[in-house]
C-alpha cells in the first residue's frame, strides 16, 4: 500500500487523545493486574505481595479447564465464522439481487435476539434434532452468534470499494479464485482482521449462551464465574485473567518483532 | 500487512496448540454440577485419590438455571446441587433419581433438623449439603449508637443517618421474603392488597438504598463503601475475616433458612458412583473441609470438631441456639403468588 | 466459462445463510409457537394450550374483578433500554471515531498492533472488567482518594450507582466494536486526498467534512448497529454500576426464564423487542433509501 507523505502533524491533538485513551483502556487491566498479586482474600484492599492466587489457580482443576474451553470455543467459533463471514461479504457485494434482503435480515437475527431466548430456544432446538450436549454445541452456537460481529466490518469494507475493481480483477486473472487470492482479499484484509477480533472478544466473553447449550465438560470460563455468584468472586479470576492477559501480550510482542526483522 | 496478519491469526491458533495433549483419562468418572467455589478442589482430589474416581466440575449459577437447563432435557450430569425448594420442584417433575439416602452408611451422620426435611420428607431423593440463613449485616463502629435493632425493621425502615449506606440483594424472592416477614404476611400469598403493602413498604426502602446488588456483597462491606448489607450468613462470616466490627442479624421476625442437597438426576450416566460420593461427603470429616472452605454450616453431627476455630466461634455461621426458631424454610408457592410477586418486583424497578 | 454469476454469489453466501437459518430461525419458530403457550406451573411451557395472554400481559394488567387495565410499566421499561442504548451508541460513536481516525494515520505496520492493543483487554471476562471499574469509581475508591490526596477534591465524589458511571462502564465495554468498524472504512483514505484539500486551503473542518467522514460512513452505520443492539439487551453494566434500582429489557426478559417462571411471557417479550427494532430498521432505510447504507 502506497503511503504518501503523513498527514499525521496536522492533527497533532489526536496524539494527547490517544494517550487518554489507552489509559481509559488499560487502568482497569492494570488494577486486576495489581490485585491478582494480593495476598488477600478480597479483590478490594492491599495487604502483601504474593503469588499465592497463581498457586491456587495452577491447583485448580477446574478453574484451567474452563480457560481451556473458553479458548479452544473461541479460537474454532473465531476461526469458522470469519471464513463464513467472508464469504458472504463477498458475494453480497455488487450488483444487487432480490435475496439480498433477505440474507440482511438473517444476518442481523443473532444480534437481536435477547441471549436468554437464543439460550433457550437453541438449548430446545439441540435437544429435539437429537444433538447431544458439549463442547461441539457451545462452538456450533457461537459461530453461529458471531457472524453477524465478523461480517458487519467486512461489510463495511467492501462498502464503497469500486465494484469494478472485483470486476476488472477477474477479468485479469482467468480463475476467479486467483482473483479472489491476488486482489479481493488483500483489499478486504482490514475488515477480515477487525471481524475475526471482534468475533473473538464476543465468544471470549458469552456466559448465558454458553451456559445453556454446554454439556457436561464443557464449562467456560464466564460460566465458572458467574458461578461464583454465590460464594464471592474469588481473586484466582484475577490471576486466570492476568495468566491470559500476559499470554496474548506476549504472543503480540513476539510477533510484533519478527515482523520488523524481515 | 501480511505477516502482521498472520501473526494475529496465530494467537486464535495458540489455544488450540493448548488443547492437544489434554486427554480424559480412562478412569471413572462423575460430573458434579454445582455452584463454582462451593466445594474445595482439594477434596475432590482426596475424593479421587481415595476411591479411583475423579470428580469433573461444571457449574451454574442459580436454581433456577438448574431448572431451565434439566427441564429442557440436558442430560450428562450425576450430582446435582439444588437448594430445598428446588428438591420438591424437582421430585414433582419426576427430574430426580429415587436414591434413598435415608438408608446409606453415613445418614446416621445427619442431624435432626434435616432428617425429615418438608421438601422431601423421607429423604429418598436428597442428601444434606450446605445450609444458611439470609438476614443483613451491619458495621457496628458506624451505625448511631453501635447498635441496631435485631429487626427487619433496621432494614425496611432504618435511621436517617444509613441513608445511601444500604445494598439490598438484588433478587425478587429474598427480598418479597423479608418483606412478608417484616409484615407477617404468607410467603406465598396472592391476596393483591398484601402485594400492595408489600410494594409500599419496598418503595418507601428504595431511597435509602445505594443500590441493589446480589455479587461482591463482602468486599462492599469489608471496603467501607455501605454501612449495612442484605446478606447471607456464610457471606458475612467472611466479611468478618476483615471487617472486625461487622455484625450479623437474625431478625427476630423471621429469616429464609435455605438447605442445598446433593440429588441425582435421572438422566445420570453413573447413578452408583454418584451415590457413594453423596454418601462419601455425609461423613463430618469431609464434610468440615467443604464447610471450612464456603464459610456455611452443614447438617452433619461431629463436623464442627474439624471446623476452623474462626468459623466455630462465629455466630454467623455456628448459630446460637434460642435463635434457631427464628428460621423459616422456604415454601413453594403457587404460579399465581409469583406472578403477584413479579408484579410487585417489576412496579418497584419500572 | 459461462456459467450464472449469480450462482457462485449464491454459493458464497448461502454458508453462513444455514447456518443461521437452522440454527437461529428454526429454533426461534419454536419460540414463537412458545409465545403462544401457557406457562408450565415450573417453567416451561404446557404444549396444547394455546392463549394469547403474554402478548395480552405486555399493555394490559388484569385487576382484582378480572378486568384488563391499561399498563405501562413494560413500555416503560423498553423506553428507558432505547434511551440507554442511544445514548451508549452516541457516546461510543464520538469516542470511537477520532481514535480509528488515528489509527488509518499511522503506517501500515503499526495499524494492525494498534488493533490488536485495542481488543486484548477484553480477553478478560466482562464480570471482572467491571468489578475493576468499580474498583476504581466508589467513594473511597482509586480514583476518589487520589483526587482526595492531590488535595483537588475534599469530599465524596459520589460516581458509583450514578448515570455517569453506567455510561463510562457502556462506552467502555463497547469500544472495540465502534473503533474496528470505523477504521476498517477509513483505512482506505487516499491521504493524498487530504493534502489536496488542505493545498486548496480548505480548513481542517471541512477536510473531515467533506473526506473523511463520507468515507468512514459505512463504518460507522456497521459499529452504530453492532453497538446499538446488543446495548438495547443489556443489563449487566447498568446493574452492578447504576445500582439495579430499575429493570431493563435484559434482565425483564431473563428472569421470565428464571424467578419468574413465564416462558411465555419472555419469548413474548423478545418478539415485542424484535418488532421494534424492525420498525426503528424501517424507518431508517424509508430515510435512506438508496444512500448507500448497509441495510
Amino acid at each position: 500500500m502506497i503511503n504518501p507523505r503523513n498527514p499525521l502533524w496536522r492533527y497533532w491533538s489526536l496524539g494527547v487523545l490517544m494517550v487518554v485513551f489507552f489509559a481509559f483502556l488499560y487502568v482497569p487491566i492494570i488494577v486486576l493486574i495489581v490485585l491478582s498479586f494480593n495476598q488477600n482474600q478480597t479483590a478490594t484492599i492491599w495487604t502483601a505481595f504474593s503469588f499465592d492466587w497463581y498457586k491456587t489457580v495452577l491447583e485448580n482443576p477446574n478453574i484451567l479447564r474452563a480457560a481451556q474451553n473458553s479458548l479452544i470455543v473461541a479460537a474454532v467459533a473465531t476461526v469458522a465464522s470469519t471464513v463464513f463471514a467472508t464469504m458472504a461479504a463477498v458475494g453480497m457485494a455488487g450488483k444487487t439481487f432480490k435475496a439480498q434482503n433477505a440474507f440482511n435480515g438473517l444476518v442481523g437475527l443473532p444480534l437481536l435476539v435477547p441471549e436468554i431466548v437464543t439460550a433457550v430456544a437453541s438449548l430446545l432446538f439441540f435437544l429435539a434434532i437429537g444433538l447431544e450436549l458439549g463442547l461441539t454445541t457451545v462452538i456450533i452456537a457461537h459461530v453461529v452468534f458471531c457472524i453477524p460481529f465478523a461480517y458487519l466490518p467486512i461489510r463495511a469494507r467492501l462498502e464503497g470499494l469500486d465494484p469494478k475493481l472485483l470486476e476488472a480483477a477477474s477479468d485479469l486473472y482467468a480463475r476467479p479464485w486467483q482473483a479472489f487470492a491476488r486482489v479481493t482479499l488483500p483489499l478486504l484484509l482490514p475488515g477480515i482482521v477487525s471481524g475475526a477480533m471482534l468475533a473473538f472478544i464476543t465468544s471470549m466473553d458469552d456466559f448465558v449462551i454458553t451456559f445453556f447449550v454446554a454439556g457436561a465438560g464443557a464449562t467456560t470460563l464466564p460460566v465458572y464465574i458467574f458461578g461464583m455468584i454465590r460464594t464471592g468472586i474469588s481473586p484466582e479470576v484475577n490471576a486466570i485473567s492476568t495468566l491470559l492477559f500476559a499470554a496474548s501480550l506476549l504472543f503480540v510482542m513476539v510477533s510484533f518483532f519478527i515482523s520488523q526483522k524481515k | 500487512m501480511n505477516k502482521s496478519l498472520l501473526a494475529a491469526l496465530g494467537i486464535l491458533t495458540l489455544p488450540a496448540l493448548a488443547a492437544i495433549g489434554y486427554a480424559q483419562s480412562p478412569k471413572a468418572t462423575i460430573n458434579l454440577y454445582n455452584w463454582s467455589n462451593y466445594i474445595p478442589p482439594d477434596l475432590l482430589k482426596k475424593y479421587e485419590k481415595e476411591t479411583g474416581v475423579r470428580v469433573n466440575l461444571d457449574v451454574y449459577d442459580s436454581n433456577e438455571s438448574l431448572l431451565a437447563k434439566l427441564k429442557a432435557g440436558a442430560t450428562g450430569y450425576d450430582v446435582i446441587v439444588p437448594s430445598d425448594y428446588m428438591v420438591k420442584i424437582m421430585t414433582d417433575e419426576g427430574i430426580l433419581e429415587k436414591i434413598s439416602a435415608s438408608k446409606l452408611s453415613n445418614f446416621k451422620n445427619v442431624q435432626s433438623f434435616s432428617i425429615k426435611p418438608p421438601f422431601d420428607a423421607t429423604r429418598d431423593y436428597s442428601a444434606p449439603y450446605m445450609w444458611g440463613v439470609t438476614g443483613f449485616t451491619y458495621d457496628s463502629a458506624r451505625v448511631p449508637g453501635g447498635k441496631l435493632e435485631d429487626s427487619w425493621k433496621s432494614f425496611f425502615e432504618p435511621p436517617e443517618a444509613l441513608k445511601g449506606q444500604i445494598v439490598a440483594l438484588n433478587d425478587p424472592l429474598e427480598m418479597w421474603n423479608a418483606a412478608s416477614f417484616y409484615l407477617g404476611t404468607d410467603t406465598c400469598t396472592t391476596d393483591a392488597k398484601v402485594g400492595e403493602k408489600i410494594l409500599a413498604l419496598l418503595e418507601k426502602q428504595k431511597p435509602y438504598l445505594a443500590a441493589y446488588n446480589s455479587d461482591g456483597t463482602i468486599e462492599r462491606m469489608q471496603a467501607g463503601e455501605v454501612i449495612m448489607h442484605h446478606q447471607w450468613n456464610g457471606a458475612a462470616h467472611r466479611t468478618k475475616e476483615k471487617l472486625k466490627t461487622a455484625v450479623f442479624v437474625y431478625p427476630k421476625e423471621g429469616m429464609s433458612f435455605w438447605n442445598d442437597n446433593f440429588a441425582v438426576p435421572k438422566t445420570a450416566k453413573n447413578k452408583a458412583e454418584a451415590v457413594k460420593f453423596i454418601n462419601w461427603m455425609m461423613s463430618p470429616a469431609a464434610i468440615a473441609v467443604a464447610s471450612n472452605f464456603t464459610g456455611y454450616n452443614n447438617s452433619i453431627k461431629g463436623s464442627s470438631k474439624f471446623f476452623d476455630a474462626s468459623l466455630n466461634a462465629d455466630p454467623a455461621v455456628n448459630t446460637p441456639a434460642n435463635l434457631t426458631s427464628r428460621f423459616r424454610p422456604n415454601k413453594i408457592c403457587s404460579n399465581a403468588s409469583i406472578a403477584l410477586r413479579d408484579k410487585v418486583w417489576t412496579r418497584l424497578k419500572r | 466459462m459461462k456459467r450464472d454469476p449469480l450462482l457462485g454469489r449464491y454459493a458464497l453466501i448461502s454458508p453462513a445463510a444455514i447456518l443461521i437459518f437452522v440454527f437461529m430461525l428454526l429454533p426461534m419458530l419454536l419460540m414463537a409457537l412458545m409465545s403462544w403457550l401457557e406457562p408450565g406451573q415450573f417453567g416451561g411451557v404446557k404444549w396444547s394450550s394455546y392463549t394469547p395472554e403474554a402478548y395480552v400481559k405486555f399493555l394490559f394488567d388484569r385487576d382484582l374483578s378480572d378486568v384488563l387495565v391499561f399498563n405501562t410499566d413494560y413500555l416503560s421499561i423498553f423506553s428507558r433500554s432505547f434511551q440507554l442504548a442511544l445514548v451508549t451508541t452516541l457516546l461510543t460513536l464520538l469516542v470511537a471515531f477520532p481514535v480509528a481516525f488515528y489509527i488509518a494515520l499511522q503506517t501500515p505496520k503499526h495499524r494492525t498492533w494498534l488493533m490488536l492493543l485495542i481488543t486484548i483487554p477484553f480477553w478478560t471476562n466482562l464480570l471482572v472488567r467491571t468489578y475493576a471499574w468499580i474498583l476504581l469509581l466508589r467513594n473511597g475508591g482509586l480514583i476518589d482518594s487520589s483526587l482526595h490526596g492531590l488535595g483537588i477534591v475534599n469530599s465524596p465524589i459520589n460516581l458509583m450507582y450514578t448515570p455517569i458511571a453506567v455510561q463510562i462502564g457502556l462506552v467502555y465495554a463497547f469500544l472495540p466494536f465502534m473503533v474496528l468498524p470505523i477504521y476498517t472504512s477509513l483505512e482506505k483514505l487516499d491521504w493524498r486526498l487530504l493534502e489536496a484539500a488542505y493545498d486548496l486551503y480548505a480548513n481542517r473542518w471541512q477536510t473531515m467534512r467533506r473526506i473523511v467522514i463520507p468515507l468512514a460512513a459505512p463504518g460507522m452505520v456497521a459499529g452504530c448497529i453492532l453497538v446499538f443492539v446488543p446495548a438495547l439487551g443489556t443489563f449487566f453494566i447498568p446493574e452492578l454500576l447504576g445500582g439495579a434500582k430499575t429493570l431493563m429489557i435484559g434482565n425483564l426478559i431473563q428472569q421470565q426464564f428464571g424467578v419468574s417462571r413465564n416462558w411465555p411471557f419472555g419469548a413474548a417479550l423478545s418478539f415485542a423487542l424484535l418488532a421494534v427494532v424492525l420498525i426503528f430498521m424501517l424507518i431508517y432505510a424509508l430515510r435512506f433509501r438508496g444512500k448507500g447504507s448497509l441495510t
